[in-house]
């Protein structure tokens, strides 16, 4: 299936919930609701003409900083999907704003989201509804903030031991 | 009758399932079998591992925030020290992404530059996870067989880029420099020997009752629960899955080479040792076509004059002494060979808007140092319009994406790489529990943990 007819068939199948699709340098994407983030994929992985049986990538970006969309949601989670059986992927996003930065999980569907979603947490500070297990993956418990987020600057110390700078 | 339980396996009939007390085991993270830092939490029932908590981070040093912060060329030598095994292919894997976004191609001779010497790279990757993971079987021999083969190969890549390890030798429209004279004939010996040692390997290994005792049936994974992580490269293809970025998604100049996507299907550490020999083979397959097959030929300097030492040149050109310079051929060192002016085109894309002049041009022409000006200066430099791309390639250990996004500026929004070994290591408490802890050792060998991917 090429990458139109898998947003098409997303959009025939949800209607509203997914907000927007568009297509860039042969990347297709859907962004979606987030209350139906979740079947979504679940439809993605189960019907057999798509059949994503990989969640390849999960991960956010920060829009804090981005010309022209500095007044919309800050994040959007990221989904990668690829299929084994036909070969296709697919885009998947959420948009959640800072304030309300609670995405539900994927874990049920795909044992990889677990890490995944915990390393978005870590960086970004988006929490994962349902999530398991919600510590960080990457940085020590002890850290302050989300490295990944555009306004924690790059410069910002943070020794375990030692003097704080 | 009831089933023996691994308990009464080791301790003898009636020891039941166990003392119902777990002692629990920290591994690392400085732990000399642990390929560097990580940390494993096991909760041990005698020998046997219950549970097990897998602690990553210890490698962690900022890849992706620090991509944000130069030019998206600036990237390149972070991206090195991602998989530093080999780093070509994440060099190469970072350009290709960005040149989707950006919407170029390269030249043709650039993308079998691009094959070979990933393949190069594939095979000391793997020389290095299957010589490591045998020593720590014992086998200490292979190690020094393998070490010394990808001696060879190293050999060949300091060739060509000029470093061992550290590389920078992807550029995004093209590379760093053409290939160097001479360097179908070297390869071919490097290739010759390495067969060698893999055949010598193979006469100690394969089939070794030690080695099968440790390896045939451990550390398994089912062919579902492997694609439910996600698990790609070697260790997919050890439970039967042909998937291969090279083959599903042909990039460079994959579609046209033969190959085989080796599959076994048991799934356990001695599959992915044999899918990780018979691999090896296939990479040096692919880069002996590729180079007989590449376009391009040798080098034709088409003007005359006499050649100059390039510091001399430089300093020339720096004084403003550039009348003739222009079409004066340059002594290049060994270690910089192929980055002279005719070669420049041949394997970079031809845009001015992305690709720096080669040096020639930039120290002995107003135009030439003009536009390598606006590709360094702060502001200016290479802006792909506002968009996102994500390019897989088959790194080492998998599929190695990256997704980058642009706002339109000089340097990148965001650059997220799809590490190949952290999805095995989300799912290597899945391999390791309910087996001894001494497999915990080919095991984690066979997953192919690289620090620097796994953790950014």
């Amino acid at each position: 299936m090429d990458g139109a007819a898998i947003l098409e068939r997303l959009q025939s199948r949800f209607g509203a919930a997914v907000v927007e699709t568009h297509a860039h340098r042969g990347g297709h994407t859907a962004v979606v609701e987030r209350a139906a983030i979740v079947d979504v994929l679940r439809f993605c992985r189960d019907e057999a003409e798509l059949g994503f049986d990989m969640l390849s990538d999960l991960t956010a970006v920060d829009f804090l900083k981005f010309h022209g969309r500095e007044d919309g949601p800050r994040f959007e989670v990221v989904y990668h999907l690829y299929s084994l059986a036909h070969n296709h992927r697919v885009r998947l996003k959420v948009r959640v704003d800072e304030d309300d930065a609670l995405v539900p999980t994927a874990v049920s569907l795909w044992p990889i989201a677990n890490w995944l979603e915990r390393e978005v947490w870590d960086m970004f500070g988006i929490r994962f509804d349902g999530h398991p297990d919600p510590r960080r993956l990457l940085m020590y418990d002890e850290f302050v903030g989300h490295p990944l987020r555009k306004d924690y600057p790059i410069n910002r110390r943070q020794p375990l031991i030692g003097p704080k700078i | 009758m009831a089933e023996t339980t691994r308990h009464e396996i080791m301790l003898g009939e009636g020891a039941g399932t166990g003392t119902g007390q777990d002692l629990q085991l920290g591994m690392g993270p400085a732990h000399p079998a642990m390929h560097g830092i990580i940390r494993i939490v096991a909760d041990l029932d005698g020998e046997i591992i219950r549970k097990a908590d897998v602690e990553i981070g210890y490698l962690h040093r900022a890849f992706e925030k620090d991509c944000e912060v130069g030019g998206w060329n600036n990237a390149i030598p972070y991206t090195d020290r991602l998989n530093y095994v080999s780093p070509l292919i994440n060099n190469f894997a970072y350009a290709s992404a960005v040149e989707k976004l950006l919407g170029i191609e390269v030249t043709e001779r650039c993308n079998y530059i691009r094959t070979i010497m990933s393949e190069i790279s594939r095979v000391c990757d793997h020389l290095t996870c299957v010589g490591a993971s045998s020593m720590e079987l014992g086998a200490f021999t292979v190690f020094l067989y393998m070490i010394k083969a990808r001696e060879f190969l190293w050999e060949l890549v300091e060739d060509v880029t000029g470093a061992r390890l550290t590389i920078s030798y992807g550029r995004v429209g093209g590379v760093k420099a053409d290939l160097p004279d001479g360097f179908e004939a070297k390869v071919r010996t490097a290739f010759k020997q390495t067969r060698e040692v893999l055949d010598e390997v193979h006469r100690l290994l394969t089939g070794n009752r030690i080695f099968m005792d440790r390896m045939v049936g451990v550390g398994a994974l089912s062919r579902e629960e492997t694609i439910a992580y996600a698990i790609t490269g070697p260790l997919l293809r050890a439970v039967g899955v042909p998937y291969d970025v090279r083959r599903a998604a042909p990039h460079w100049a994959y579609d046209r080479v033969d190959f085989e996507v080796v599959t076994q299907p048991d799934g356990d550490n001695y599959a992915r040792y044999l899918v990780r020999m018979a691999e090896m083979e296939q990479s040096m397959r692919i880069a002996e076509q590729a180079l007989a097959t590449m376009p391009g030929g040798a080098i034709n300097v088409d003007f005359e004059g006499r050649a100059i030492d390039p510091a001399a040149y430089v300093d020339q050109g720096k004084q403003g002494k550039t009348e003739g310079l222009l079409l004066m051929p340059i002594r290049l060192s060994p270690n910089l060979q192929g980055q002279n002016k005719p070669a420049w085109d041949r394997v970079n894309a031809d845009d001015k808007s992305v690709v720096l002049p080669p040096k020639e041009t930039t120290y002995g022409s107003i135009e030439g140092l003009m536009n390598h000006f606006m590709l360094i200066m702060e502001g200016y430099g290479i802006r792909p319009p506002a968009g996102e791309a994500y390019f897989a390639s088959e790194g080492a250990n998998g599929e190695l994406g990256f997704y980058v996004v642009s706002d339109g500026g000089d340097r990148p929004y965001r650059v997220r790489c799809r590490p190949p070994c952290l999805p095995p290591m989300a799912a290597l408490h899945r391999m390791i529990e309910g087996e001894m802890i001494a497999d915990l050792i080919p095991t984690f060998g066979s997953v192919n943990m690289i620090g620097g991917e796994l953790d950014r």
